[in-house]
């Protein structure tokens, strides 16, 4: 018995089409629908009312939130991009064997397969007011009194973020990187280039694919956050997800529902504006 | 990159040091909370230690006294289990699936894309809200399966795109013209090949699933899973049984790593061993 290639394609697909359609395509649907619902104490009532997108739109909170939000993600954003594109450059270009080379990967990649909860609460015995920060800079006679602003702050919050954001800016740059033929750097170098120009004129060009992966990862992550905010933060600073899980809790479905639309709107804007700065699939291809 | 003279330049001295900094900013925190689990008993949640002790690990075993930290453990080993075979066998398949040009293939990558950098919160909301409106429980085994399968699958599914990136169609061919028919071509030349991705694959399956949170906070319905219950436990747990709890859970992590990882080692020295002996 032969089976057709189309066939044994959709056999080989059709489990993994079937999950995402049914776990992910359908709910995304249903978000949409239910926003549009309206809701009393106790369920929610489908109707086509324009209530939520209404109430969403007309509160200064909303605002406020995004801004919030954009703020964190931009923050983010610049340090996990420096220290992603300094560690891949320091793995792609000075390390020379490949076992190190390896290992050192690795070595950064191991905390991302660990709890994300675990590696955010970490923080708390560091940064706390009579945290392990502190009783060094007193120790050190660097200020006289602890530090009241290291933790349950917007500092705490960039601080968890970066740790647990940063890899996914170091893979792909690593990636883009490893490609770089290095005999482009040799004559380049042979030209009489300066280090500085060789990074400017052939890394980073040829590193844009990575960036900009690692950035949609982390802007994604950031916008679509509301653990770290809520325990980092102590309660002071909000996401706009942090106020939808707020809804949730309360059953507000709708609103709830109304404002997922609206950021995912939100966040598909800024991974369009991304892609539209870097072809990555262009760039992938080649 | 050296200079001619094969001597280092002074970049790499400032590179490796700030590469050291980013370890230990990695690593630093963490190691904190293991040596402050073994707290002594009238220890806080900092420094100084206040004497040594595993009374903090005992209290987790005990019920009610943190929670059902025991009961969420079993669940979260068993779902993470459940995970990982169905994503590898899945994501295995369209791997293989997806070396061939089919219809659909650009808008399930672009399923697989959007599930991936969609927020966890809004996957689970989404689940959650159609069980509502089905008139069904929101139960882990049921809806926090497919909803953590939503996160591990494109994750896996990228795995298997590099590792068959690099996969030389050549051997298949030649396994063809020897006779081979496509179940034997399968099963004794491409998945031994592929094995080493394949396990990495697991490797994600796993530890994605073991420590989700944001998908499942919505789907695991009345009982919790680890993560689920250790977020409860940050809200009001205000001892050092959190960071056992951490302990615990991170030397899970570490075991399957190093399983996971060490077999693909194992793997390839077997492999770079006997094209040598050939």
């Amino acid at each position: 018995m032969k089976i057709s290639p189309v066939l044994s394609s959709w056999l080989q697909i059709g489990p993994m089409a079937l999950i995402l359609v049914v776990f992910f395509g359908l709910p995304m649907l249903v978000v949409v629908v239910v926003s549009f619902f309206d809701f009393d104490h106790m369920s929610i009532v489908p109707a086509f009312i324009l209530d939520n997108y209404d109430d969403l739109f007309s509160s200064d909170v909303t605002l406020r939130l995004y801004l919030s939000s954009i703020k964190f993600a931009l923050i983010v954003w610049a340090i996990t991009l420096l220290i992603g594109f300094t560690v891949a450059y320091f793995l792609v270009f000075h390390v020379q064997s490949l076992l190190i080379k390896i290992g050192l990967f690795l070595l950064c990649s191991v905390p991302f397969w660990t709890s994300n909860i675990i590696r955010m609460i970490s923080w708390i015995p560091f940064l706390g007011r009579n945290g392990i920060f502190n009783q060094v800079l007193i120790a050190t006679h660097v200020t006289s009194k602890p530090l009241e602003f290291l933790l349950f702050s917007d500092f705490a919050v960039i601080v968890a973020y970066v740790h647990l954001f940063t890899l996914f800016m170091v893979v792909p740059i690593f990636n883009a990187m490893a490609r770089i033929d290095t005999r482009l750097i040799e004559a380049a170098k042979d030209a009489g280039a300066s280090r500085y120009a060789v990074l400017r004129e052939i890394v980073l060009p040829l590193s844009k694919s990575g960036i900009a992966l690692g950035t949609i990862f982390v802007v994604t992550q950031v916008m679509g956050d509301f653990f770290v905010v809520k325990v980092m933060s102590g309660g002071q600073s909000a996401s706009v997800v942090s106020a939808l899980s707020n809804q949730i809790q309360e059953l507000q479905y709708p609103p709830a529902a109304a404002s997922a639309v609206i950021l995912v709107i939100v966040v598909m804007l800024m991974v369009a504006g991304i892609l539209r700065v870097v072809d990555v699939r262009k760039e992938l291809a080649s | 990159m050296r200079t001619a003279s094969g001597k280092r330049p002074w970049t790499f001295y400032m590179l490796a040091a700030f590469f050291t900094l980013f370890v230990l900013f990695l690593y630093g925190p963490m190691t904190v909370i293991y040596v402050l689990s073994f707290q002594g008993p009238n220890g806080g949640l900092t420094f100084p230690m206040n004497g040594f002790s595993t009374q903090w690990f005992n209290e987790l075993v005990q019920p009610g006294r943190s929670g059902d930290i025991a009961g969420s453990f079993r669940r979260s080993l068993l779902l993470a289990a459940i995970v990982t075979v169905l994503t590898v066998l899945i994501c295995v398949a369209a791997g293989l699936g997806f070396r061939r040009r089919f219809r659909g293939a650009a808008v399930l990558f672009y399923l697989v894309i959007a599930s991936l950098v969609m927020p966890g919160i809004f996957v689970g909301l989404g689940i959650s809200l159609g069980f509502q409106l089905m008139d069904m429980q929101t139960d882990w085994l049921v809806s926090g399966l497919g909803a953590q399968l939503t996160w591990t699958l494109p994750f896996g599914l990228l795995v298997m795109f590099a590792v068959i990136g690099r996969f030389n169609r050549s051997y298949e061919e030649a396994a063809r013209d020897l006779g081979a028919s496509a179940w034997q071509r399968m099963r004794e030349v491409t998945l031994p090949i592929l094995l080493p991705g394949i396990i990495g694959v697991g490797l994600f399956g796993f530890t994605l699933s073991y420590d989700e949170f944001a998908r499942t906070v919505l789907t695991a319905g009345s009982e919790n899973t680890l993560p689920l219950e250790i977020w409860a436990m940050t809200t009001n747990v205000t001892s050092p049984a959190l960071f056992a709890v951490g302990t615990v859970t991170t030397v899970i992590s570490f075991f399957v790593i190093v399983i996971g990882l060490g077999s693909i080692a194992l793997i390839q020295r077997r492999r770079g061993h006997n094209v040598a002996s050939h």
